[in-house]
């Protein structure tokens, strides 16, 4: 049996983390290679049920990281996205979802050690954790009841 | 009502008359001071210089114990002691490992449950309210209030006063009728750390606390400390000669003060155990 | 039908050392939709932009993907050549396979497969881009200038200079600011007052200036080229037009007793005053919270006197909205003031002042007459401690920066005082001497060495009164921290320079960010110092860090460059990544239901109320519709529609839920 290597989506904005991750490259900093990262304009535009999406199309690990506060290009998008996941967080820990799959990080444009650290980190964790199926079954299951019941 | 009581080396020994005057302030308004059971010392002025995990461990098990016997409210009147059981259980709040560390070497779990009160605390908390009726004779004189170091640092921790310019304990002598003086040394170094060891410094450092006090025509000095006491009083002899001046000003603890106000004992005060006599100005003695 | 080109490109050996390229390539070709595709050694150089262009032509892409660097990088350089191939610049989209790929990871397997997933799931993405047409929004050539200090000064005469229209708008009664308050000036000693009032008076003549003073900014909406700036024009109780500034109500008013804010407190003025005799513009007003008449009703003794009937009590504020292309923020800064100093007295010795209240002293036109007087008892001090870093550098103050100009200016303070008081001593606790910047250190040195300043490196612990004297006890870092007392006539503390009060309040209003000591924040600390993040507003002078005069002057001097250069065009274009709300014609059926709980989420204020009524009026429907001139494209109101009503175009609900499937769904691969 390999190695488990987890399937790790990162949502980003585009001003801080997006800029920071390049910053990583840069500086040639080495990180695992599990990630995928999707940029975004800001972390503000990140509609949580997009995490929920990775989670059913079968991601093991959730990075969510944006402009630090009060660093937001957009003002504030950060404080809402911030906002948003403390109450959405209460969410997915009440219907059984591992909140803890789900990272929640600032990263700025400067940061490119900090997101070699955050991604290789993230990594470790979701390792231990192993590999998270339990949401895409769920996913599925209701899939299927959809489909016979249409 | 019963309220937690660390006394500490000091406060038992050389400054009984610090724990005198405290136990009879107590009595006045009906409080039991009730000591915590086995206590050890606090480590302080030694063991943070030396070892951390034993300056933590001494303070924690004063803690846990204090917390084991149900006390909710500790006085802790040693400004020394004071001190090094907030910053312990400071530094074991905030850190998870740490705490259960320490909780191995003592032995006993630590809570933080404890709120720790400082003598103006306590004051503040548990004499103040009543004091206006209870004043017999109006403590009528120009007062220092001397804080020294530890009563109001470091702020980040204690979070008690201003640090530079604290205000308490002048708050409190106004209200036994004193007037507080506007003087420099509020918190300057007595020289505590080395009251023993070296004793011109000491006087170098004390002297000038006291030579500021007589120049702004204080009656008394107040104190909360008995580290600052027994350099300001014990040392009398080093400052004068330091001063190449005989001063006879008085140092006296808040308790005392309040004490006198409220017309207790003065040997119930332990206001007769001082090295300088506590001899305050007749002009006072005849308001009464 | 898509027809995606997917192009990859070696970056010379920059990605194809660690990424197979040619199998990227192949690999992309196999993807729905994907019609051709190949790899490149330079896709940016000239031969790779004319390849995508080829075969764009050649075989009539709906879409291309750049797997190259970053696209912060050349996401521009190749939206350009998709738009010279005729492809609409949007429907290109950038995999980022270097910086985020073959350069953090080794040569591996992994890593190949990692930009075979990037180019799939930025592939899925583009199929579903939509042709965009950049939004072009007109230009309105008039600057509105905030704040009348040296930086507001020199932004508006440049600005004016270049044929422009500026309203420049001061808080107080005149234009100068701190400058005009200064005596000499570092390092050349040259009088303040003198190379400041000709600006001053030049900014009062200028034909494309409009000064108003006594007013503040007080609403902002719009955006880049097209502001509309709401302005309190607060009452001076005068009529400019009538006063001839002649001053006879100045010396008249019976109220003197006002500490004069000019003068930092050590001189006094009357209730209608200005604030200085070279005020600009040199006409009085009258301060509402002392005068007579408004206290008590009665007096009106300047209205008696004025020989041209000018006075007005009953005028009231005026509220004013101005058009505008672009705004200057130049509102400056302020210092702490010596109560903020327990430790050196709270502010309750007299002779404790601040660096300002010096320059009053030493000025010729300061309350002393340019004497060096106490302000306890007028005596000449014989002994004067300069505390350098009063406050800065002190992370226990909370103010962890260098103010920057203490340095500088308190070796001139002692310097100042050494050629007015020979016989006296001046002494200096400094931390470090900071004085990088042109004859700055030679200035310095001066001050140690031919003025005798006795310079001590330490810092002050306390200051107590005794015996008339200051005593100043501090140590002395060179001698091995050395306890050092000195007997001092009078202290001067040079204090933390610190962010306008108000600044932050005017931030929100104008939607700059701030940074954690509320000075202003650039765009970009090297490359965009004088841009803020909200298009259209510069910055000038010290609202955004502490700055001496040059260092403001060649600030605003950027700014009002950028104005210039804005203003050179009559309508601009941008990115028309914005969000829209989505209706389905005729607009009442949009699905929006009309919550607007997106309207206090938007930064931009870009959410509107838009209403459907019948023809009696009854309205039927009201939903929410985004200014595309506002939107800035953030995406937060997007996210927080609970009718998934809003959308972003470029980011869009169907491409991002795609990327997020593409990345992970098996079957896609």
């Amino acid at each position: 049996m390999d190695q488990f290597e987890p399937k790790i989506v990162a949502f980003v904005c585009n001003w801080c983390t997006y800029a920071g991750a390049d910053l990583t490259g840069t500086s040639r900093l080495k990180y695992a290679h599990n990630v995928r990262i999707i940029r975004f304009p800001c972390t503000g535009r990140i509609d949580f049920l997009l995490l929920q999406q990775a989670f059913a199309k079968g991601a093991d690990g959730i990075i969510v990281s944006g402009c630090h506060p009060n660093d937001c290009h957009y003002t504030s998008g950060n404080f809402h996205a911030r906002r948003r996941w403390m109450v959405f967080r209460q969410m997915l820990e009440n219907m059984g979802v591992e909140a803890e799959r789900i990272v929640f990080s600032w990263v700025s444009a400067a940061e490119g050690a900090k997101w070699a650290d955050l991604v290789n980190e993230t990594v470790e964790s979701i390792k231990k954790l192993g590999p998270y199926h339990k949401y895409q079954d769920m996913a599925k299951s209701l899939e299927e009841w959809e489909v016979t019941h249409e | 009502m019963k309220i937690g009581f660390y006394p500490g080396c000091s406060v038992d020994g050389g400054s009984r008359e610090y724990k005198e005057s405290c136990r009879a302030l107590a009595k006045a308004y009906g409080i039991e001071l009730e000591s915590v059971p086995d206590w050890n010392c606090c480590g302080a002025s030694a063991a943070h210089n030396l070892n951390r995990e034993l300056a933590l461990a001494l303070p924690a098990r004063i803690l846990s114990l204090a917390e084991k016997a149900g006390m909710t409210d500790l006085l802790v009147p040693c400004a020394a002691c004071y001190n090094r059981l907030m910053l312990t259980q400071h530094e074991l709040m905030k850190d998870e490992t740490l705490r259960k560390n320490i909780s191995e070497v003592t032995g006993l779990e630590f809570k933080g449950t404890c709120s720790i009160l400082n003598v103006v605390h306590w004051i503040q908390k548990w004499i103040l309210p009543e004091l206006p009726e209870k004043i017999k004779k109006p403590f009528d004189y120009k007062v220092a209030c001397y804080y020294g170091c530890l009563l109001v640092r470091p702020h980040k921790v204690l979070k008690f006063d201003r640090p530079e310019d604290p205000q308490s304990l002048d708050e409190v002598m106004k209200l036994i009728g004193a007037t507080p003086v506007d003087w420099a040394f509020k918190t300057e170094c007595c020289g505590a750390g080395l009251s023993v060891s070296k004793t011109d410094v000491v006087a170098d450092l004390s002297g000038k606390i006291v030579r500021d006090a007589v120049y702004r025509q204080a009656d008394a000095l107040i104190v909360a400390c008995p580290m600052c006491h027994s350099n300001l009083d014990m040392r009398r002899r080093e400052i004068n000669g330091y001063l190449k001046q005989n001063v006879s000003l008085p140092v006296i603890y808040v308790t005392q003060a309040i004490g006198l106000a409220l017309g207790i004992d003065r040997k119930e005060l332990g206001l007769h155990r001082h090295f300088v006599p506590v001899n305050l100005p007749e002009k006072a003695e005849a308001t009464k | 039908m898509a027809r995606i080109g997917v192009f990859v490109c070696h970056c010379g050996e920059n990605i194809s050392a660690t990424v197979d390229c040619d199998r990227v390539a192949e690999n992309a070709s196999g993807l729905p939709g994907v019609v051709h595709s190949v790899d490149y050694k330079y896709m940016c150089s000239d031969p790779g932009q004319t390849l995508i262009k080829e075969a764009i032509k050649e075989h009539k892409l709906t879409g291309v993907v750049v797997a190259a660097c970053s696209p912060r990088m050349h996401e521009p350089t190749f939206r350009k050549a998709c738009a010279e191939a005729g492809l609409n610049p949007f429907l290109c989209e950038m995999a980022n396979v270097r910086e985020h790929c073959s350069w953090v990871h080794e040569k591996t397997e992994s890593t190949t497969q990692k930009a075979k997933d990037v180019v799939r799931l930025l592939v899925e993405k583009v199929k579903r881009n939509e042709a965009l047409q950049p939004i072009k929004v007109p230009v309105t050539k008039k600057a509105v200038v905030i704040g009348g200090g040296v930086a507001g000064i020199q932004a508006s005469l440049d600005i004016a200079n270049g044929g422009h229209q500026v309203l420049l708008v001061e808080r107080e009664p005149s234009i100068g600011g701190h400058m005009s308050q200064l005596s000499e000036t570092f390092p050349t000693l040259d009088c303040s007052q003198c190379i400041l009032t000709p600006r001053m008076v030049e900014v009062a003549q200028h034909p494309n200036i409009t000064l108003w003073s006594y007013s503040e900014v007080i609403g902002l909406d719009g955006f880049i080229g097209n502001f509309t700036v709401k302005i309190r024009k607060k009452a001076k109780s005068i009529d400019e037009h009538l006063c001839t500034g002649c001053g006879l109500c100045t010396q008249k008013c019976p109220v003197r007793k006002i500490p004069s804010e000019f003068e930092q407190g050590l001189g006094t003025r009357p209730a209608i005053y200005t604030p200085f005799p070279q005020a600009v513009p040199n006409k009085p007003v009258i301060d509402k919270l002392n005068c007579t008449y408004y206290l008590k009703g009665r007096c009106k003794l300047c209205e008696r006197v004025c020989p041209t009937q000018a006075i007005r009590f009953d005028q009231p504020d005026e509220i004013v909205e101005v058009q505008a292309g672009a705004i200057v923020l130049a509102t400056g800064y302020d210092i702490k003031r010596t109560d903020f100093f327990p430790e050196y007295g709270y502010g309750k010795y007299k002779d404790v002042i601040d660096g300002l209240q010096f320059e009053r002293l030493a000025s010729a036109s300061g309350p002393t007459g340019g004497m060096i007087r106490r302000p306890s008892d007028g005596q000449i001090p014989k002994n004067i401690v300069f505390v350098a870093c009063a406050g800065s550098r002190d992370p226990a103050k909370g103010i962890e920066y260098c103010s920057k100009i203490c340095c500088m200016y308190t070796a001139k303070h002692a310097m100042l005082y050494k050629h007015k008081v020979h016989d006296g001593t001046p002494y200096v606790f400094y931390m470090d001497i900071r004085a990088a910047g042109k004859d700055y250190d030679e200035f310095t040195r001066r001050a140690i060495e031919v003025d005798r300043t006795k310079y001590i490196r330490g810092r002050v612990s306390r200051i107590y009164e005794k015996e008339g004297k200051l005593v100043v006890v501090g140590a002395d870092t060179l001698l091995g921290g050395q306890k050092v007392e000195i007997e001092a006539d009078m202290v001067v503390l040079a204090t933390a320079s610190v962010a306008n009060p108000g600044s932050e309040e005017l931030a929100q209003i104008v939607h700059v960010s701030y940074d954690r000591y509320k000075f202003f924040a650039e765009a970009h600390p090297k490359l965009k110092p004088v841009e803020t993040n909200t298009a259209g507003i510069f910055l000038a002078g010290a609202c955004q860090a502490p700055k001496d005069i040059p260092e403001s002057v060649s600030a605003a001097s950027g700014a009002a460059a950028k104005v210039l250069g804005l203003f050179a065009n009559d309508e601009l274009t941008r990115e028309p990544l914005v969000a829209v709300v989505n209706r389905m014609a005729p607009p009442l059926f949009s699905t929006c239901i009309g919550c607007f709980l997106c309207q206090p989420v938007c930064p931009y204020n870009a959410i509107e109320r838009e209403e459907f009524k019948t023809r009696d009026g009854k309205l039927l429907k009201a939903v929410a519709r985004i200014n595309p001139g506002l939107c800035q494209g953030c995406g937060t109101c997007v996210a927080l529609c609970r009718s998934k009503s809003i959308d972003l175009y470029g980011y869009s609900n169907k491409q991002i839920y795609t990327e997020v499937s593409a990345l992970l769904d098996e079957a896609l691969v």
